[in-house]
């Protein structure tokens, strides 16, 4: 495998977890709120299933979403916009996959943060003549910080290290959908140990690094 | 038309809400009773944290009113609260904390004192640049008084915001709360179960018992009441004064004042000759005597007659109220004793007034 080869894929695992930890945080935020604040029945239910993708195989999850992904599902239907066919085996496909796959991971330490602080300051902020919405950008927000600085960890390491799900609904094709976890097991495949090596050692310590880095950020919060 | 008008009533699992009340809106009125009698839902209420049927009308502005579906959400009602935890945004700093509820209800940032004024006048300017979690209890409660008075509010409300502070800090913090209140002229809703503060900060009181309403007026007036004894507590039970100061002691560092004509001796009264001063005489700390005691050291002996005694049921003590030239004084005295005197109303007697305090300038 050359240089160039490798670059690419690194290149895309790199930009793939990027943009679903971006997508991650959007979408996630609000579920967290909703979940961290509501008295409905429905909650329960709505946590429920954003945990799902903790306890499903990938394989499950793959298949259902290449099924919504695909030309008679909505991606599909969302691909037609652009001309496209359908989403399954691009990376548009790949990172909605992923959300869905790293969801719980953010979703949680976002929706913790937000339970962690009460009421307490949202009502002091109503009482200080802050809006809902200007209460929750300047007091809710700056007060969650941690618990988005670990979402954010957890959802890009977790994207990462994905292989399932990807292999289901993206395949392996070079410089679309082929990340680094794919790559290995091609490379294992095809009998090419030494850069599987390279890349498997790599992740080790990158996984290492990212664990590292979260238990600083827990002991340097407790000390503080 | 210058009056805080209150009447909520609900539930809330077991507890019924059913209280009305109306009060000057200048000065402080304090809602008095036990904890779990819901005041703190009463003070939520008119904040619009939480919403029960009725009406809430603060200085001629509507802030709710069910006859008319009005219900202003909290941020459009201009209540400083202030919460028994100083509930201080752990984000920002005390400069930050300070302008947080300025900026959003000033209409006009020039009114009002700024926020250097405040934390000047507040004693804590050298801390504007610390955050919340290296303050001591006491800076965070004025940081958060100063939050909530920057926030140009029409009323305050504050839920026992000087609970957990030690005896020192809390006077200090009450004084320069009064003063502070009284500069800049806005009015108070003070919730408090604790006598002494009532004392030190009513000019209103309203007593609550079991979400409701038992009686409201002047805080000496209820404080003479004996009937009143569940809602205000025996062990602090007594009653306010208001007695002149005539002369300072320095030779024995004791204050000479006048009560009705009787002289009262004290130490450590803080106002100066001619002032008129609020004085709370606990019934528990006074004994009487049928002829003036010679030999004792108690120096503070009053002269007067027995208006009322009401004996307690299921105790041993007996409730009197004496009347000292148009004072009134109680003194909480064992049943026998008002027997074995032969106490009734009329009787002539002394009263020992074992430890009075000084509660305010009038």
């Amino acid at each position: 495998m050359g240089t160039a080869e490798l670059a690419s894929i690194l290149w895309l695992t790199l930009k793939l977890a990027l943009v679903t930890t971006l997508c991650l945080l959007v979408v996630g935020t609000p579920i967290a709120w909703w979940l961290a604040r509501t008295r409905s029945r429905f909650r329960d239910v709505v946590a429920s299933v954003a945990a799902l993708p903790l306890i499903l195989p990938p394989t499950v999850l793959g298949f259902y979403l290449l099924i919504a992904l695909g030309p008679s599902g909505p991606g599909g239907w969302l691909a037609g916009l652009s001309g496209g066919r359908t989403l399954a085996f691009t990376f548009e496909g790949l990172v909605i996959g992923s959300v869905v796959y790293s969801l719980p991971f953010v979703v949680q330490p976002i929706r913790n943060a937000f339970e962690a602080f009460g009421e307490r300051p949202l009502e002091v902020a109503a009482t200080l003549g802050a809006s809902p919405w200007n209460a929750f950008f300047t007091v809710a927000l700056p007060l969650a910080r941690p618990g988005f600085l670990t979402a954010a960890i957890l959802g890009f390491a977790h994207t990462i290290g994905e292989f399932g799900v990807v292999l289901m609904i993206g395949g392996n094709i070079p410089g679309e959908t082929r990340v680094i976890s794919v790559a290995i097991y091609d490379l294992v495949e095809s009998g090419d140990w030494g850069t599987a090596h390279l890349l498997s050692a790599g992740l080790v310590l990158f996984s290492f690094t990212v664990i590292m880095v979260m238990l600083r950020l827990g002991s340097a919060r407790g000390e503080g | 038309m210058d009056r805080i008008a209150v009447a909520v009533s609900g539930g809330k699992g077991d507890f019924r809400l059913d209280m009305a009340f109306d009060t000057p809106a200048n000065g402080v009125s304090v809602l008095f009773g036990p904890s779990g009698c819901g005041k703190t839902t009463i003070l939520r209420c008119i904040a619009g944290l939480e919403r029960m049927p009725g009406n809430v009308m603060v200085a001629g502005q509507v802030w709710q009113d069910d006859s008319k579906g009005v219900f202003l959400p909290p941020h459009h009602r201009a209540a400083g609260y202030v919460f028994q935890e100083a509930s201080l945004f752990a984000h920002l700093n005390v400069r930050e904390n300070l302008e947080f509820g300025r900026k959003r209800r000033m209409a006009q940032p020039a009114q009002g004192p700024s926020v250097d004024e405040m934390a000047g006048l507040l004693g804590i300017a050298h801390l504007c640049n610390r955050k919340p979690k290296h303050l001591s209890g006491g800076e965070r409660q004025r940081v958060a008084i100063g939050r909530a008075l920057l926030s140009a509010p029409r009323l305050l409300l504050m839920d026992e915001p000087f609970t957990g502070l030690d005896r020192q800090i809390k006077k200090e913090t009450i004084s320069l709360f009064l003063d502070l209140r009284k500069r800049l002229g806005i009015p108070a809703l003070y919730v408090s179960h604790d006598m002494a503060e009532v004392a030190a900060l009513a000019d209103v009181m309203i007593v609550m018992a079991d979400g409701s309403k038992v009686t409201q007026g002047l805080p000496s007036e209820i404080f003479e009441k004996v009937e009143l004894q569940s809602a205000t507590g025996r062990f602090e039970a007594g009653t306010l004064v208001v007695a002149t100061v005539s002369d300072k002691d320095s030779q024995y560092d004791l204050t000479r004042l006048d009560l009705s004509g009787q002289a009262l001796f004290l130490p450590g009264v803080d106002a100066a000759v001619g002032e008129k001063v609020r004085l709370r005489i606990r019934a528990r700390d006074v004994s009487l005597a049928l002829g003036r005691p010679t030999g004792i050291s108690i120096r503070n002996i009053l002269s007067g007659q027995i208006t009322e005694v009401v004996a307690e049921a299921d105790t041993a003590f007996a409730e009197t109220v004496v009347d000292i030239g148009g004072s009134r004084i109680r003194a909480r005295i064992t049943r026998m004793a008002v027997d074995e005197l032969g106490l009734v109303p009329g009787k002539e007697v002394y009263a020992l007034v074992k430890s009075v305090s000084f509660d305010r300038r009038v």
